[in-house]
């Protein structure tokens, strides 16, 4: 492989793979992030590269297998360049008829094809499909075009031109200068200014300085981190040696966690190969700035995302943050001063030096600049990775992006920011995305996390899940996270029992409050935000629970029942064969009654109830009413009384 | 040697670069109360009861003292009614699990913390990391150490270390404020000696 020496060789080479490239050649690419692997990407490449043979299209037609598209609801996907023809969740079955009528006949296969749920009209272009035409993907755009292994790929598309301009063009203050000036924030979770985080680093007193990338995302339910290391590593690991030439550093970190094999995989990869070409190691690009790379495997422990504890585990000791209040861009990773960024943050660095500053900054709002990948997960249509401006209003996201609540139900909270994050009402679907903005609402960015709710999730338990979910990741270094957290989540758990106490709501807030004040660490600190946030919008869902030992969303088991209307049972018997606890008694033209003894309130026979009986119900914070008597039961069919 | 001014509850104390506020405020004689600090020892901000309200450019925030360093032209409260609540919530959560530690005991009354606030917890530890620390920094042994993590953590003796190491130090024993370490440690010791070993001992 050739060692590219300098940006004219650079733009040499990149002129040469362009001119090797038929851009109207027909170019095939299948969604093979993680999530698609899981639906059965991998089978579907390896039919992909047979039936080409097969049908005797190989050199003919190019397949390649991408990083994640971000509509991981419908993935697998296939684009089908230069038309850019979009098929959905395809199987393996559906290779043979892709190749023989798109590709040799030009037919559109109208089953592959996305139908807009809410006009039921057929899309065939990516591009117009509204969960993608309403996104904005300066950074996650490229993730669909090119394939993670091959370098060859990012140089195609102007890869580590941004990485040349800086390490011949400019000095170091004038990368930090541009980074300062575009306002690029933490896409971490603390928002913190990377320019002024590395300035601090730069000046900081030491011949030796570290970078590193924080890949330990651990949020439940969010994995934007993820499909970029997977999907495009050398945007990274460009943002990363652009942000050590700003800093002065000649050593890196990539702390990714173990439970991110392809990502560990791809980013391995990418740094063999950046070295080869001569993008890592010494003399990069001719500049003679050297810096070499390093993957570090983290154990998976979610509060070593916290960047003092996870420089603390990169030292090879238990991953528990720090009590000092130093930074630790002065004094970091063996106590050095050390730049800790996020993947996405690093990611947005090579944008920045090639489009400059005031590129950057017209997308945002004054506080937050660029944009932001969220996951949107949870109750909502179109789950994936969605990439849009800051700025834009939840709504738009929730609704325009994700279509919206599926099964008709309605919409109740969003939660962004992980679990330390906040739940927000239908009355903030307006707020626009920000870092701010969602800290003001009692909310926070986060890492980027969108957790989805309808009306049927319980505010109190999900305010108990996030406090099981950190009580569980507390490191238990200081008391009020460790035994804070241990009292609240008891108090939770009795409160969604129906064992709430007066005086428990005074009690937690009390709690929250040490915990925010006193905790070591921002997981203390922010653990009580999922109380707090639900307790300032659903208060009434907490005093319900309490007090009158209903849930409002019928959703805590031990305060619900399940009832069958005497009126409106028609002993068609499927909820009694369904029950798994024998708890249906019942018969042929026998009214059917629950045993409430026998009962586990799994929601089987009101899930199997025909919709047009309905006569099963949730009941709470009343008393069942008592089952009509035995003789009472039998069904006289009103048509034969007539 | 660089002096630092600052006021501790409205008097000026004058204090050294690298020291913390607990160290300037011990030095002028204010007590700050702490659980996991030693002079020995690094500063471990584990147990938050040494919290603070400093005040500087106009803004007030809570720290810790135990590792927060001095700054001059600083104002600091050791008390005010926001740490006092906080103190006391921090003790009451640890009198869950000591309810009987004298040093807890006396803080309590101090805070007014009721040491039947939460129910009670099956162990006698509060994590202060004292022993931990101890037989690591001061004696290089690390004989004995932190397991598991979160609201499972527990201070465990290895066996290994400990039956050659500690018979002949127990340096740790008094440093420990609820005497949760000796139980550890005839635990371990049951663990690790021979039964006859162990009825010539008793005898």
């Amino acid at each position: 492989m050739p060692r590219i020496n300098s940006p004219a060789e650079l733009e040499a080479f990149r002129n040469n793979l362009v001119s090797q490239r038929d851009p109207n050649k027909t170019c095939i690419t299948l969604c093979s992030g993680s999530a698609c692997h899981a639906s059965g990407s991998r089978e579907v490449a390896a039919r992909f590269q047979e039936e080409i043979q097969q049908q005797g299209l190989a050199g003919q037609v190019e397949f390649r297998r991408t990083g994640c598209h971000g509509f991981c609801e419908r993935g697998p996907i296939v684009v089908i360049h230069p038309d850019e023809i979009c098929y959905f969740q395809i199987k393996p079955e559906d290779v043979p008829e892709i190749l023989s009528e798109t590709i040799k006949e030009k037919k559109i296969i109208d089953r592959l094809l996305y139908e807009d749920p809410a006009t039921n009209e057929k899309i065939i272009r990516e591009s117009e499909i509204p969960f993608y035409k309403h996104q904005g993907r300066i950074v996650f755009g490229s993730n669909g075009s090119i394939d993670p292994k091959n370098i060859d790929d990012y140089i195609a598309i102007g890869g580590y031109s941004a990485l040349a301009r800086a390490l011949l063009g400019m000095s170091p203050e004038q990368v930090l200068g541009e980074v300062k000036k575009a306002n690029l924030r933490g896409r971490g979770g603390g928002g913190f200014p990377a320019g002024v985080k590395w300035e601090g680093s730069r000046n900081a007193p030491g011949d030796i300085k570290y970078v590193i990338v924080n890949a330990d995302e651990g949020d439940p339910g969010a994995y934007m981190d993820r499909s970029l290391l997977e999907g495009n590593p050398h945007s990274v690991l460009e943002g990363l040696t652009i942000g050590a030439y700003a800093v002065g550093a000649h050593e890196g970190y990539i702390y990714v966690r173990q439970e991110y094999p392809l990502a560990v995989e791809n980013v391995n990869v990418a740094i063999r190969q950046a070295e080869e070409y001569g993008f890592l190691g010494h003399n990069i690009l001719g500049s003679g700035f050297d810096f070499v790379v390093k993957v570090h495997r983290g154990a998976g422990a979610f509060v070593c995302g916290e960047s003092t504890a996870l420089m603390t585990a990169l030292e090879g000791r238990a991953g528990e943050p720090r009590p000092k209040y130093i930074r630790s861009n002065v004094v970091g990773l063996w106590g050095r001063p050390s730049v800790l960024n996020n993947v996405e943050t690093w990611a947005n660095v090579p944008l920045i030096i090639n489009n400059g500053a005031d590129w950057f900054t017209q997308f945002g709002t004054d506080g937050s600049k660029g944009t932001k990948i969220f996951s949107l997960v949870g109750k909502i249509t179109n789950t994936g990775l969605v990439e849009v401006p800051m700025g834009t209003p939840l709504k738009d996201i929730i609704f325009k992006i994700g279509g919206g609540i599926p099964n008709g139900k309605k919409f109740k909270a969003v939660q962004t920011g992980g679990p330390s994050g906040g739940c927000l009402p239908d009355e903030l679907l307006d707020l626009p995305v920000g870092f701010d903005e969602l800290t003001q609402a009692g909310s926070m960015m986060g890492s980027g996390g969108m957790i989805i709710m309808d009306e049927d999730t319980c505010m109190v338990d999900v305010a108990r899940y996030f406090l099981e979910f950190l009580t569980d990741e507390s490191c238990g270094k200081c008391v009020p996270c460790r035994e804070g957290m241990r009292q609240m989540l008891k108090l939770l758990t009795n409160i969604t029992k129906g064992k709430g106490k007066d005086g428990d709501i005074e009690l937690l807030e009390q709690l929250a409050e040490t915990l925010v004040e006193a905790s070591l660490c921002a997981l203390g600190r922010s653990a009580p935000n999922p109380f707090l946030s639900t307790l300032k919008y659903f208060r009434d869902e907490y005093e319900a629970h309490i007090k009158e030992k209903r849930c409002p969303a019928l959703s805590c088991k031990e305060l619900i029942a399940f009832y069958i209307d005497p009126e409106k049972c028609k002993a068609c018997t499927v909820c009694a064969r369904k029950c798994p606890s024998e708890a249906i008694i019942g018969g042929k033209n026998l009214i059917h009654i629950i045993d409430q003894e026998k009962c586990t309130k799994c929601g089987t026979c009101f899930e199997v109830c025909p919709p047009r009986y309905r006569a099963v119900r949730k009941i709470s914070g009343e008393p069942v009413p008592p089952p009509i008597p035995e003789e009472a039961r039998t069904i006289v069919k009103e048509r034969k009384q007539k | 040697m660089s002096e630092i001014s600052l006021t501790i509850d409205g008097r000026g104390v004058k204090a050294t670069k690298e020291m913390t506020l607990l160290e300037a405020a011990r030095s002028a004689g204010i007590n700050i109360p702490t659980l996991c600090y030693h002079e020995k020892l690094e500063p471990f901000g584990g147990c938050r009861l040494c919290v603070v309200e400093v005040e500087s450019r106009g803004r007030s925030k809570i720290v810790v003292s135990c590792v927060y360093p001095v700054e001059p032209g600083i104002s600091v409260r050791t008390r005010s009614e926001k740490i006092d609540r906080i103190r006391k919530m921090i003790l009451e959560l640890l009198l869950a699990h000591a309810p009987d530690s004298f040093v807890l005991q006396d803080l309590a009354r101090e805070y007014k913390a009721d040491r039947n606030r939460f129910e009670k917890e099956p162990s006698f530890c509060i994590h202060c990391g004292l022993c931990v620390r101890y037989c690591a920094e001061v004696k290089k042994k690390n004989a004995v150490g932190f397991i598991d993590r979160g609201i499972r953590k527990e201070i465990s003796f290895i066996p290994k270390i400990a039956a050659a190491e500690c018979w002949n130090c127990k340096e740790c024993f008094p440093l420990c404020p609820t005497e949760a370490l000796q139980a550890a440690y005839v635990l371990v010791q049951g663990l690790t000696t021979e039964p006859a070993a162990l009825l010539r001992a008793v005898e």
